[in-house]
Parts: structure tokens; C-alpha cells; sequence
């Protein structure tokens, strides 16, 4: 039997959908052991929180009533304490911003090994986790030799947990040492509020990596002009600041659904994809068959898209 | 002041590849600078250009062949550079990260920077937890996608870049490990006099020993790595560009698109 630990994520006000997913996964490996799976709820209006997170299958909610937002000092005082309290062998968290912005000091702190975005797990014969390696192109299992662990779990892998359950709700005691709390989040600032907003568009045309140059983004804005389209951008095009920010489609972007998108030279990272996968039609334009953009591309040209896309705006102009 | 960059080279798999074993065979391989890493030493830089008293040193986990990669951070413009490696992790595809933060905090213990920065990730393995495990161990303050930076006095403001294009003002105190995220910067293309100079830039080499490291035991082990299946239904317009552009218009023709 081993006891599961799921720390939930919230942020200004709301739980994160990350936190139903957990509870999924949770409940996955506290079942396949016979252990209990306890949810830990800290900081904001835990009360709150705890009856929305209160779904079948969670044994025990624990609530931690320290602050408003994350702080990654508080989290990882706290669920130290929590996870030996309860005897968690496993300890579960999102693969998130903040969830990596405490899980490695919590493993560290607790002495266990840590295995981050996890997109399936397995306690067969011990706990093993699977996840990607070399920049998504291959799938690993890790195999982890001791009793306990800690895993985040990538989001969207796990369906959310949904319907009401019976958990024991209470709150817990944490002795927190305000002075190793050397950090103080002050703010939230929005950013990419500019003129455009590509989350209203019907048609996107989407451009990434294999654009090559600044100079061709002027060949996207034309086919956009053609197509009456609004041109968006993966992560790359924006870092490089060939296109603002207010332009990005992906986890740290803007997520768009559009009637149509259509991408191009776009990869189709895991990041990108999190934020356009609910399209209507996903069309994509890449030279590489392998790119995983085929995986969610309705239809797809596996070709140079410095052929195709003057040949299509041509068809556009007639 | 000191700022310490943490350095990695990362393999990137060519689009077609073979895997041996629980790693992609060589010859698929290219090795590169990890991409977030060239942010951070840029990040680096620039601090050092705006105040003289800084300096710049890279610290790196891996074998003698990443000493070519080391020199390019090197040619960026960093002061110096510490590589350090164990035999006993010769041939491990995915080092865990706890052994690889044991190492660098051996550097770290050594140097005693103020301000330790390094890649969010690596662009091959993209655990994400170095940077943080490393600040634990060596009892810093840390930050972890911190994609603005401006220091002040002992005190480190950042932007933290949360998911949905919202952005998290956090104060740190120093020292700290902050983990940069791509985008912080434009980092700069090595210049003919900076790779020029790099040749002669100091490279320590240490064992853990000489860092007074005692390398764990990992309990992670890779048992098993895989192509995962192609999900892939896609319709695939094929032929000549003038063909392809043509089935492809008319179908958004169909939906109403550009009409």
C-alpha cells in the first residue's frame, strides 16, 4: 500500500486545471496500490478550494491557510512537512511554471529522486514513469528503485477529475520559518495586450521556425492579406522578436480556437500545441513528415513552404 | 561580483534516426549550445558591460568533448570557464538532476558567486529541475522561467513567465540561482575577435574530488526508449506546389475563406 500526496495549483483566485488532472493521476496510482490519496491545498481561500477539489476517489484534503499566491518557500516548507505527515511514498505535482519552481527543492529537501513531465505512469513493478526525450522525438521509461518519489505530471495528459466526492476536509498545521522565505512575489502584470487580438480570429495563419529569416514573415502577411487571415506565431518568431508578443499562440501565449489555422514551418512543439489543438481544421505546411504537427494536422503539405505559399497566395490573387 | 552561468551542451536527433540501446546512436546526433543556456550567458554579459567589477564564469557538467561547446560561451563573452565531469556517468543519456546539481554545487562551493543563472531546461532531456535543485543544495534563494531581470543592491527583480501570457513580479534576494527563460534578450553571435580570444580564456577541469563531491547513486535508471507512434490522420494534398497550393485554396474556398 502506498499513500499518494497531489499538490494542487491555483492562481489569482482559481484552481488551475492542473489540479483536477492530478487527481486523476493520483487516484490512478493510490488505487493500483490500495493507498489513500491525499490533496494538499496551500495558500488563497484554501476553504474554497478544498470543496472544489473535493472529487470521488480523493481520501483526505489538507488545507494551508499561509498567504494569497504561490511562493515557492512556503510550498516547499509546507508540503516537506505534509508528505512526511502523511507518509506520501508518492507526491505528485504539475509540470507547470510554478510547479517546477518548487518540486526540485521539495525532492531535495526530502532526499527523493524526482522525475519531471511525466505523460504516463506505472506502478507495476514499482513506479516507473514515462516521458519524452530528445526534444519530444523519442518516449522513455525511467524506472525509479526507491519506495518514495516525486513526479510532475505534464498538463493535459490526464483527464480532469469530475463529480463530487466524500473527502475528509482539515486543515493542517504547517510550522512555517518566515525567515528562509527570501522571496516576495509583488505583482502580476498581463503582457501581449496590444491592438490584435488572435484569440477572435476565425482564420490564423501561424508562423514558426522554418520562416528561416525576419525578412519572409512578409511573405505570412501576405498570404494573411489574401485569405483575410491574422497572423500568428510559435514562441520562436516572438523571441526573436520578428512579431510581438501579443502574437503567440502556445502554453505561454494565448490560446486560440479558431475556424481554421494553418501552420506553417510550425514543428508543433508540446508548448505550441497546447494552445491551438481546440481549432475547428488544423491545416499544416512542413517540409518534415515526422514533425509531430501531423499528429493533430487535419490536412497537411509535406513540402518547402517557400514553393508552396507563394503558389497558394497566387491562387488567392486570380 | 560574480555571476555564475551554467553551461550544457544538449544532442539534437536528426528528422530520421536510430535508436541503440536506451540512446540514439551518434551519428544522428549534432551537439549545440543548449539554447536557453545562450540566454543566460547573455543575460551574463550584459550585466558585466553595464558594471566592470563583474565577472562572468561558466560552470559545465560533461567529458572532454564539450570543451569546443564550452569555448563558444567562452567566445560570448565570459571570463573564464570550470567543466566537470565523473567517468561514472560516461554513456548516461539522462543524468538526474540531483547528481548534476551535486556537481555544480561542488563549483558553486568553490566560487561562491553571487548570482548563479542557468537554462530553464535543456533542449534534449527538458527536465527542467537542475537549476532549482542546485539553489536547494547550496542553500540560495532561486527563481525558476524568468524571462526579466534587473538587479538592485542584494536584491535580484524578476519577472517570472507564468503560463497564458501572464507574467509574475518577484523580488529575490541574493545569492540566488535564477533559471532564464528564451526570449529574456537577443543573445549575440560570437564575434572573429571573441573566438579568437576564447582560445586562451582559462577552462579548469575538476573531478568531484577535487570539488570535495561525492556523487550519489541515482535511483533513477532508463530502462526503455521508444518512437512513440504516429497519432497521425492527416490528409496529405500531394504533387507540385502549384497542385498542392491549388487543392489547398479550393478547400478554403469551400469554407469561405478569402471570399
Amino acid at each position: 500500500m502506498s499513500d499518494v500526496l497531489a499538490i494542487a495549483e491555483h492562481r489569482r483566485g482559481e484552481l488551475r486545471d492542473v489540479s483536477y488532472e492530478l487527481i486523476t493521476a493520483g487516484q490512478e496510482l493510490a488505487s493500483s496500490t490500495d493507498g489513500n490519496l491525499h490533496v494538499a491545498v496551500i495558500s488563497g481561500p484554501v476553504e474554497e478550494y478544498a470543496s472544489d477539489l473535493d472529487r470521488p476517489g480523493v481520501d483526505q484534503i489538507h488545507t494551508v491557510e499561509n498567504g494569497e499566491e504561490f511562493n515557492h518557500d512556503i510550498y516547499t516548507q509546507v508540503a516537506a512537512q505534509l508528505a512526511d505527515a502523511v507518509d506520501a511514498q508518492h507526491i505528485l505535482t504539475g509540470n507547470t511554471v510554478n510547479g517546477l519552481d518548487f518540486a526540485p527543492a521539495l525532492a531535495e529537501r526530502l532526499g527523493l529522486p524526482l522525475v519531471t513531465d511525466a505523460v504516463a505512469l506505472d506502478t507495476d513493478d514499482g513506479l516507473s514513469v514515462v516521458r519524452e526525450l530528445y526534444g519530444g522525438k523519442t518516449e522513455a521509461t525511467i524506472d525509479v528503485d526507491t519506495d518514495r518519489a516525486l513526479v510532475t505530471t505534464r498538463p493535459g495528459e490526464w483527464p480532469q477529475a469530475d463529480g463530487t466526492g466524500d473527502a475528509v476536509i482539515e486543515p493542517f498545521e504547517a510550522d512555517i520559518d518566515e525567515s528562509t522565505v527570501r522571496s516576495t512575489v509583488t505583482g502580476f502584470e498581463e503582457v501581449g495586450t496590444g491592438d490584435v487580438d488572435i484569440s477572435d480570429a476565425d482564420v490564423l495563419v501561424s508562423v514558426g521556425r522554418g520562416i528561416e529569416d525576419e525578412e519572409n514573415i512578409e511573405l505570412i502577411e501576405e498570404l494573411a492579406d489574401a485569405l483575410g487571415a491574422t497572423v500568428s506565431a510559435s514562441r520562436p518568431i516572438v523571441d526573436n522578436g520578428w512579431l510581438p508578443p501579443d502574437r503567440q499562440v502556445g502554453q505561454s501565449g494565448k490560446k486560440v480556437s479558431p475556424e481554421i489555422y494553418i501552420a506553417i514551418g510550425i514543428s508543433g512543439a508540446v508548448q505550441h500545441v497546447a494552445g491551438m489543438k481546440g481549432s475547428d481544421t488544423i491545416i499544416a505546411i512542413n517540409d518534415d513528415p515526422s514533425a509531430p504537427i501531423y499528429d493533430i494536422a487535419d490536412y497537411g503539405i509535406v513540402d518547402d513552404l517557400f514553393d508552396v505559399v507563394p503558389a497558394l497566395i497566387e491562387q488567392f490573387s486570380q | 561580483m560574480k555571476i555564475l552561468v551554467t553551461v550544457t551542451e544538449v544532442a539534437i536527433a536528426d528528422d530520421e534516426f536510430e535508436i541503440d540501446g536506451t540512446s540514439i546512436d551518434d551519428t544522428y546526433l549534432t551537439f549545440d549550445l543548449n539554447e536557453w543556456d545562450t540566454y543566460a550567458i547573455e543575460e551574463a554579459v550584459q550585466l558585466q558591460e553595464a558594471d566592470d567589477e563583474i565577472e562572468v564564469v561558466t560552470a559545465t557538467v560533461g567529458p572532454e568533448r564539450v570543451e569546443e561547446t564550452i569555448r563558444t560561451a567562452l567566445a560570448k563573452g565570459a571570463d573564464r570557464a570550470v567543466r566537470v565531469w565523473d567517468d561514472a556517468l560516461d554513456g548516461e543519456t539522462m543524468i538526474d538532476p540531483s547528481r548534476k546539481a551535486q556537481l555544480l554545487a561542488g563549483v558553486v562551493e568553490d566560487e561562491q558567486p553571487d548570482l548563479v543563472l542557468s537554462g530553464v531546461q535543456s533542449g534534449d532531456v527538458s527536465l527542467g529541475a537542475t537549476g532549482v535543485a542546485l539553489a536547494e543544495q547550496v542553500g540560495f534563494e532561486w527563481g525558476a522561467v524568468v524571462n526579466q531581470l534587473d538587479l538592485d543592491g542584494d536584491t535580484a527583480k524578476v519577472h517570472r513567465e507564468l503560463e497564458g501570457g501572464v507574467e509574475e513580479r518577484t523580488e529575490i534576494e541574493l545569492p540566488a540561482v535564477l533559471t532564464i527563460q528564451t526570449g529574456i534578450n537577443e543573445p549575440r553571435y560570437a564575434s572573429l575577435r571573441g573566438i579568437r580570444q576564447a582560445q586562451s580564456k582559462p577552462l579548469d577541469v575538476n573531478s568531484p574530488a577535487d570539488l570535495g563531491v561525492e556523487l550519489a547513486e541515482s535511483s533513477l535508471a532508463l530502462t526503455d526508449l521508444v518512437v512513440p507512434e504516429s497519432e497521425s490522420d492527416t490528409d496529405l494534398f500531394e504533387g507540385a506546389p502549384e497542385e498542392t497550393a491549388g487543392e489547398l485554396a479550393a478547400l478554403l474556398k469551400e469554407r469561405g475563406v478569402g471570399a
